[in-house]
């Protein structure tokens, strides 16, 4: 039923320009029930999509080619569950994915936005409707997945590297996570619209963020392990300019998660804080804008697409109109407070926010040059890992300090003999974490060394203010260890919560800075029989295996591991050929070990006729922690998630006072 | 099925217009329809009211952070006068007949 999926997305392009010009409207004439109409419109906006996409994922289980997108990305060899996945695999699905997840943001932001207060809020309507217009616009006018032809008797199958579990999940977070942005970004412009800079428009923003922020998060970390386990190429971050587009409003949207705490305790950092909403939403949409414009060359990349020049024009008007707006109501944005002493918590988030500004911008800087380059002195240009590494180098292991400084720094101002004793535990296990690690061979990398060492110290604040918390907890409140310790986190999650997610951040450093600075690399090509050292490790090559899996014929070369003279098994690597895709991809062995975090990781080059195999073996100590790190993030997220029952009776009394005064 | 799919197209076209038009059909003739906005007296309150949580919440951190031992007893001292008169202050400003401004320091710290 194509018709009804183009039916239904012209029903909520209609939707979402009812929203934006009737929610407009009511805003400036101020009339409630205007106001509603066009918040009920972005919500039947939300009914739309989803039947539009009902209709898609109908025609992907049927098989039904004569839907042009599920021809060009599926196969009935296709196995069920990646059927399900080409949803978002080719350009039109994704972009039906964005609006879904959009208009389904969209309508839980204005169903439970209510208490921001009905001028704020009949303003962040017509801002949701803007964004809701231009991806519906796109979908019925320029990229439609409705597009139909005479049935082929197959399809072409899918892209095998996302043929992958993976591609099952890592996708949509990535969506939620950029599309998640958007809300916060309503949320600023309805505000600064509404000329209201309370706290409200602040707390609503800060929650949306960090939604979005812990989905980004988390869909970047599913597609580095992605990437680890089916590119094959041994690594799990390549600088590719797609990832780097999902890192830089990752790395905005941190940025702004610390400094709206300025704004919160200090009233400051009030004109920062909404341009690093805007930033991070421009880069998000600068993030869809690469993958669909075409001018990449990436495997992320849907190629060759009219979309480029809209998306182009959308981020300048994005762009225009939030400058013109911030700047015609900076005198509501001017703080009346000044920053203490540069010796400070608030001082600390400041640096930690120009570092984490500063990345951002050399990130985008070398994802721009290139496509520049090319298009102005028709030079192809790669800015390749090194320079990317070089600015992580520089701004991360800062950063990675900072993340241990601010703990232990009081707001407002501390003096030399607070800090003094502050640092002196957690510089003294940095110090001597740093001397056995010395002494243990790590000086082969100092830049893993001083990763290693700075990660120490800011394990040991991070556990210094827990101690401390719950022993003053205890001492305040009697009662056990285990009590006080709850009552501190529940009484403070932000910070608590947050001290979790830098506990993550430190053990994603240690896996990269082990994986990448102390990792050892062979490549032999072998017979049946013969064996290869690598580190700790000898590898015989056993045999080829050769057998037809659902979908693809498989290769396998099976290799017998040994460490230290103990067997550890055997595994496969080997090559899978696609034969709907008619395409090749590599199929790595993985040999994990949890105790340690090392892995093992095999690949095979080449299968040679004759038998022969060339393998490509890494020994990577520690890079599971990269993995363990995205549990910890979770948690530390979700803890800092969780509503704080204390905020929201605070704000519901201040808003009852007023009420009251309003009445009186 | 293009009938079908029409029909089902019309039905959610309807469904959604009887929707946006909800607040109009339950209100037809409305006594008011205007959005509710704080006036410029209940602005000044509200920024009166956060400039006091906010110093409230200061203070409880501070006591805090005192506590914890992250802060010397020198610089609480220093720090500590300044924002329980800046609480005062606040508490005043926005309540200028209420009880003493002691007894909410007290109460709410």
């Amino acid at each position: 039923m194509p018709e009804l999926g183009r039916a239904a997305l012209i029903i909520c392009l209609g939707l979402a320009v009812y929203a934006l010009v009737a929610g407009a409207y009511a805003a400036v004439t101020r009339r409630r029930r205007l106001s509603g109409s066009a918040q009920n419109a972005l919500l039947a906006a939300f009914v739309a999509a989803g039947v539009a996409s009902a209709v898609l994922f109908a025609a992907l289980l049927r098989n039904d080619f004569s839907f042009t997108y599920v021809a060009d990305h599926t196969s009935r060899e296709l196995p069920t569950p990646y059927t399900i996945s080409a949803f978002w695999g080719g350009q039109e699905g994704s972009l039906l994915l964005w609006l879904l997840v959009l208009t389904g943001f969209s309508g839980v932001a204005v169903a439970f936005g209510r208490r921001i207060g009905a001028d704020v809020l009949a303003w962040v309507v017509p801002v949701l409707g803007l964004v809701t217009t231009f991806f519906a616009f796109m979908l019925v006018a320029v990229s439609s997945p409705f597009e139909t032809q005479v049935a082929p008797a197959d399809g072409a199958g899918l892209n095998p590297s996302l043929q992958n579990p993976y591609m099952m999940i890592h996708p949509p977070f990535l969506y939620l996570g950029y599309v998640g942005l958007t809300i916060p970004f309503a949320f600023a412009m309805g505000a600064l619209l509404a000329r209201r800079t309370d706290e409200m428009w602040i707390v609503a923003t800060r929650r949306w963020t960090l939604v979005a922020w812990t989905a980004l998060g988390i869909g970047q970390l599913l597609g580095a392990h992605w990437a680890y386990v089916e590119v094959g190429w041994g690594g799990y971050f390549a600088w590719d300019p797609v990832e780097n587009a999902a890192l830089m409003p990752w790395l905005a949207a941190t940025a702004f998660l610390h400094s709206v705490m300025i704004q919160e305790k200090r009233g400051m950092l009030k004109v920062w804080n909404v341009l690093l909403v805007v930033l991070a939403f421009v880069l998000a949409l600068f993030g869809t804008f690469l993958t669909r414009s075409g001018v990449l060359s990436s495997i992320h990349s849907f190629t060759e697409s009219p979309l480029g020049a809209w998306f182009l024009g959308f981020i300048f008007l994005i762009v225009l109109g939030s400058a013109l707006l911030i700047g015609s109501r900076l005198p509501l944005l001017r703080s009346k407070t000044r920053m203490e002493s540069l010796v400070s918590r608030e001082a600390t988030f400041l640096y930690n926010n120009l570092l984490l500004v500063a990345l951002c911008l050399t990130i985008l800087w070398g994802v721009l040059f290139p496509i520049l380059s090319e298009a102005v002195r028709g030079e192809q240009i790669t800015v390749g890992a090194p320079y990317y590494n070089f600015f992580l180098r520089i701004f991360g292991l800062p950063l990675l300090l900072l993340m241990g400084i601010g703990p232990l720094v009081a707001w407002r101002r501390a003096s030399l003999r607070s800090l003094g004793r502050s640092f002196a535990w957690p510089a003294a296990i940095a110090v001597a974490t740093g001397l056995v690690l010395l002494l243990l061979g790590a000086g082969s990398s100092w830049i893993g060394l001083v990763a290693y060492t700075f990660s120490a110290f800011v394990l040991g604040s991070i556990g210094y203010e827990f101690v401390r918390g719950t022993r003053a907890r205890r001492a305040l409140t009697g009662g056990s260890w285990v009590n006080a310790f709850a009552e501190l986190v529940a009484r403070n999650r932000r910070r608590y919560g947050g001290y979790v997610v830098h506990a993550s951040i430190v053990m994603l450093a240690i896996g990269i800075a082990g994986s990448s600075a102390y990792d050892t690399v062979r490549e032999r090509m072998l017979s049946p029989g013969q064996t290869m050292a690598v580190g700790n490790y000898d590898l015989t090559y056993e045999r080829l295996v050769q057998r037809d899996g659902p979908n693809a014929d498989e290769a396998r070369a099976v290799v017998d591991v040994r460490k230290g003279g103990e067997s550890l098994g055997t595994l496969e690597a080997g090559k899978n050929h696609y034969r709907a895709e008619d395409q090749v991809s590599n199929e790595v062995g993985i040999r994990s070990d949890y105790l340690t975090g090392e892995d093992l990781f095999v690949i095979t080059d080449a299968i040679n006729t004759n038998g022969t195999v060339v393998f490509k073996v890494f020994v990577k100590p520690l890079v599971n922690l990269i993995w363990l790190a995205g549990l910890v993030f979770i948690i530390g997220s979700l803890i800092t998630l969780w509503p704080s029952a204390a905020e929201q009776r605070r704000l519901a009394e201040r808003y009852r006072e007023l009420r009251a005064l309003a009445r009186a | 099925m293009t009938a079908l799919a029409l029909v089902v197209g019309a039905l959610l076209a309807t469904a959604c217009v009887a929707y946006v038009a909800l607040p109009f059909l339950r209100e037809p003739d409305p006594e008011e329809d205007v959005l509710a906005a704080p006036g410029a007296l209940e602005r000044r309150a509200l920024e009166l009211a956060e400039e006091r949580d906010r110093a409230l919440a200061a203070l409880k951190e501070l006591e805090f952070d005192h506590r914890t031992g992250k802060i010397s007893d020198d610089d609480y001292r220093e720090l500590v006068g300044p924002l329980r008169r800046r609480v005062a202050e606040a508490l005043r400003a926005l309540e200028p007949r209420a009880e003493s401004t002691e007894e909410r320091v007290s109460a709410r710290g």
